[in-house]
């Protein structure tokens, strides 16, 4: 250690963004051009080095799409199987895409890439539409969109991604793209409503040309807007759940080889601070144990801050000894009421079916808990948004279950703390991720 | 073990980055932190791979703030193809020494003599083989987690991983069958003679890597930097000349100014043309390159497209 070392602890207040970087995905049907985007804002924002543009020419024609496919079974399929992470940065920030396969068979990759996203990029490929379908009778003919753009769009706002953006690609090969724009937008707009989908942008473009992707195409479709690349140099990155009370999951627990004052408790418990703030003088309850302590000291990985708020790590010391282990939340007293059964969304995963009765993990924090599927209570039916009876949940669709647990849970509506309403079940046999689970308003138990 | 005393958690930092207000850089920082404990405690055998190369010295620094210096509790592996720059290893062994850690090293030599690793020809780089030796290792220390610095921005299908990437009992990666990982809620289950590659610094760019180096201090193999080095221009490479790599029939031997950008295998890396002194020179030349890492750098990587996918379906890192 440093003989430089006055004990004059640094305090700072450690709260606000957890950084500039935008999280976002591309997401969409197959062939719908998301990875030719993602190929073209990498080229257009410069972030794509030589070697690697020399890489993906074929017979003398850059093919963007192969920037992103990296897997040799992507190549042989021609389709995207898995996440690809890409980065890079403009004048004005730093962005991360998640390229998010758009096979249903994959959906599972596409939520998991939605999980840390901050704003959602859905695809949707004008030529695959009867957009020059005329009026029949004064009314619109009904045009469907397909059903991954809804998939997409519902797993996105059900996964509370902040900002949900359209990008109606390949309008540079429809004759009467000012009428497809118009009509493409249509659509959108009454599908988001009727889902409940706030639409932060609709935005025509064309990947394989640029058209409105890094740079404004003037005078197109009517179109008046930001490119696209202006829009997501604007849009927010997350917010942490405000007007939540103090909630913190153990992570690891760190003991002390001595102390000075043995009053206080002999180790720290690190985590990251799920909802909430954490202070020096603050009561707290411990779940499951249910004892009380008052928070000694707040401790981050280089100083001894104020205050550590929700979406930071936070070393916690107690004044007293009580039982705390990983797995354990520290809760603020009276602020939780810790629960056996809960209902909630899942977005199933797994190639095995979800089934009735049956015993899975469930991981909420770092706490595992067996979780019994006590019954099913609907689907949703992914075109007409409506809820349908079901007896089992198969990979890639959505539904509602009441869950059984072995032991108590706080928890919160996920609509409220993304950390207290999020789970993640398991299957107890294979061991794969089986579900995305985001609990539902206690109100809505039927 | 590992215990710090009370008054080692309220010194202040040697290093306050409070005039830097690079929140991406903390961000980042924050996230490998919660990612190493997330290992240090999820885990019965983890082992942090451990090369004396940026990316591991960024990770081990990340370490260092996550347990405090001395108390790193996982051993640190070293999978040593016998051909490595000195520089490197002399800073390797120093580094591990300075923070008390288990240093292990394992030899892709041993597993030639016992026969696992067959060369094709004397010749042939033993980089690929390390995937044998580090599975022996992994056999005998029945670890279940293996921390590395791999970066999703190295490479396409580096790009695809998870941070907790699955390996079945062969060691294998499994691509097309990658578990969902969800928020943080990293689903840590294995099966017996499974187990897990963990990459805390995915999110991390070879830019932001240097922006950290610079400013966190970060010690880095001299080789880093500008120095005078005999090279042979071969296929756009600068090769280094070493006993192992000699120039060959018909190629200039010349002296040039170089630096390296990534260290490994002497008979596959590859130093660019340079006059960065430190790490902030090394942030502006980052800034403005125009040749991925890689690309400018490794011999092996340009035989096949999915070179490394194959590589890490087979066990490799």
């Amino acid at each position: 250690m440093s003989a430089t070392t006055a004990a004059t602890p640094v305090t700072t207040d450690v709260h606000g963004d957890t950084g500039t970087a935008l999280r976002f995905i591309t997401c969409g049907s197959v062939d719908d051009g998301k990875s030719t985007l993602i190929g073209r804002l990498l080229v257009d924002s410069k972030t794509v080095l030589q070697d690697q543009l020399a890489g993906v020419q074929r017979g003398g024609e850059t093919d963007l799409a192969l920037l992103t496919d990296g897997l040799s079974a992507e190549r042989e399929q021609g389709i995207t199987i898995d996440v690809a992470y890409r980065y890079f940065s403009t004048a004005k920030r730093k962005f991360i895409i998640g390229d998010a396969p758009g096979h249903e068979q994959y959906t599972r990759n596409m939520v998991t890439a939605a999980s840390a996203a901050d704003a959602a990029v859905v695809l949707v490929d004008a030529t695959k539409l009867a957009w020059a379908a005329e009026v029949e009778d004064g009314t619109v003919v009904k045009r469907e969109l397909l059903p991954q753009t809804r998939r997409h769009t519902l797993l996105a706002n059900l996964l509370r991604v902040q900002s949900i953006v359209f990008a109606v690609n390949k309008l540079d090969a429809i004759g009467d793209a000012g009428l497809a724009f118009e009509r493409i937008s249509t659509a959108l707009n009454a599908f988001a409503e009727a889902a409940g989908v706030q639409v932060a942008g609709i935005v025509p473009i064309s990947a394989l040309k640029g058209w409105n992707v890094a740079t404004r195409h003037a005078d197109w479709v009517g179109y008046e807007g930001p490119s696209l690349l202006e829009l997501l140099e604007e849009l927010p990155v997350t917010a942490q759940d405000e007007a939540v009370p103090f909630a913190f999951p153990v992570q690891w627990v760190e003991k002390f080889s001595s102390s000075a004052d043995t009053s206080q408790g002999r180790r720290v418990f690190w985590g990251r601070v799920a909802s909430g703030h954490v202070e020096p003088g603050q009561r707290v309850t411990v779940l499951p144990s249910n004892q009380t302590a008052t928070v000694a000291q707040v401790l981050s990985h280089t100083r001894q801050p104020k205050s550590v708020h929700a979406g930071h790590s936070a070393g916690i010391v107690l004044d007293r000894e009580v039982d705390v282990s990983r797995g354990d939340w520290l809760l603020a007293p009276d602020a939780f009421e810790p629960v056996r059964e809960i209902t909630a969304t899942v977005a199933w995963l797994d190639d095995e079916p979800l089934v009735a009765g049956r015993v899975y993990w469930a991981l909420q924090g770092h706490r595992w808990v067996k979780a019994k599927v006590a019954r099913i209570v609907d689907r949703v039916n992914i075109t007409t948004l409506e809820s349908e009876p079901t007896t089992q949940l198969e990979a890639n669709s959505i539904g509602d279950v009441v869950l059984a647990l072995q032991q108590p849970l706080a928890v919160l509506p996920f609509a409220q703390s993304r950390a207290l309403g999020s789970l993640v079940l398991v299957d107890t046999a294979s061991h794969k991720t089986a579900a995305a689970v985001l609990v539902q308003p206690a109100a809505a138990k039927a | 073990m590992n215990a710090r005393t009370e008054t080692d958690l309220l010194l202040p930092p040697m290093h306050s980055p409070a005039h830097l207000s690079n929140t991406h850089l903390d961000a980042l920082e924050e996230e490998t932190i919660f990612i190493l404990r997330e290992v240090a405690a999820a885990f019965e055998r983890p082992t942090l791979l451990f090369s004396g190369g940026k990316d591991s010295l960024v990770l081990l620094k990340c370490a260092e703030k996550a347990f405090g210096a001395g108390r790193i509790p996982y051993p640190l592996l070293m999978i040593d193809t016998g051909h490595n720059f000195p520089e490197v290893t002399a800073y390797r062994d120093q580094r591990a020494k300075e923070l008390g850690a288990e240093l292990i090293v394992r030899n892709v030599e041993d597993s030639m003599k016992r026969g696992t690793v067959r060369l094709a020809h004397p010749g042939e780089s033993r980089n690929a083989h390390q995937s044998v030796t580090l599975l022996e290792a992994i056999e005998e220390f029945r670890f279940d987690a293996l921390i590395g610095g791999a970066r999703r921005d190295e490479e396409k299908a580096r790009a695809k991983e998870r941070i907790f990437s699955h390996r079945d009992s062969f060691g294998q990666w499994q691509p097309k069958d990658q578990r969902p990982e969800l928020w943080t809620l990293f689903n840590t289950r294995l099966a017996s003679g499974e187990h897990f590659r963990v990459f805390p610094i995915s999110n991390w760019t070879e830019l932001d890597v240097w922006q950290y180096i610079e400013r966190e201090h970060v010690g880095l193999p001299s080789i880093y930097y500008t120095h005078k080095r005999e090279v042979v221009e071969r296929r756009g490479l600068l090769v280094p000349v070493t006993e192992l790599t000699p120039p060959r029939d018909g190629e200039t031997v010349q002296v040039r100014d170089v630096r390296f950008r990534t260290v490994g295998d002497i008979t596959t890396t590859c130093p660019v043309e340079s006059l960065a002194a430190d790490a902030g020179d090394v942030v502006l030349e980052t800034l403005t390159v125009d040749v991925s890492e890689r690309g400018a750098t490794r011999m092996d990587d340009m035989t096949s497209e999915a070179s490394m996918e194959k590589r890490k379906k087979d066990g490799y890192f």
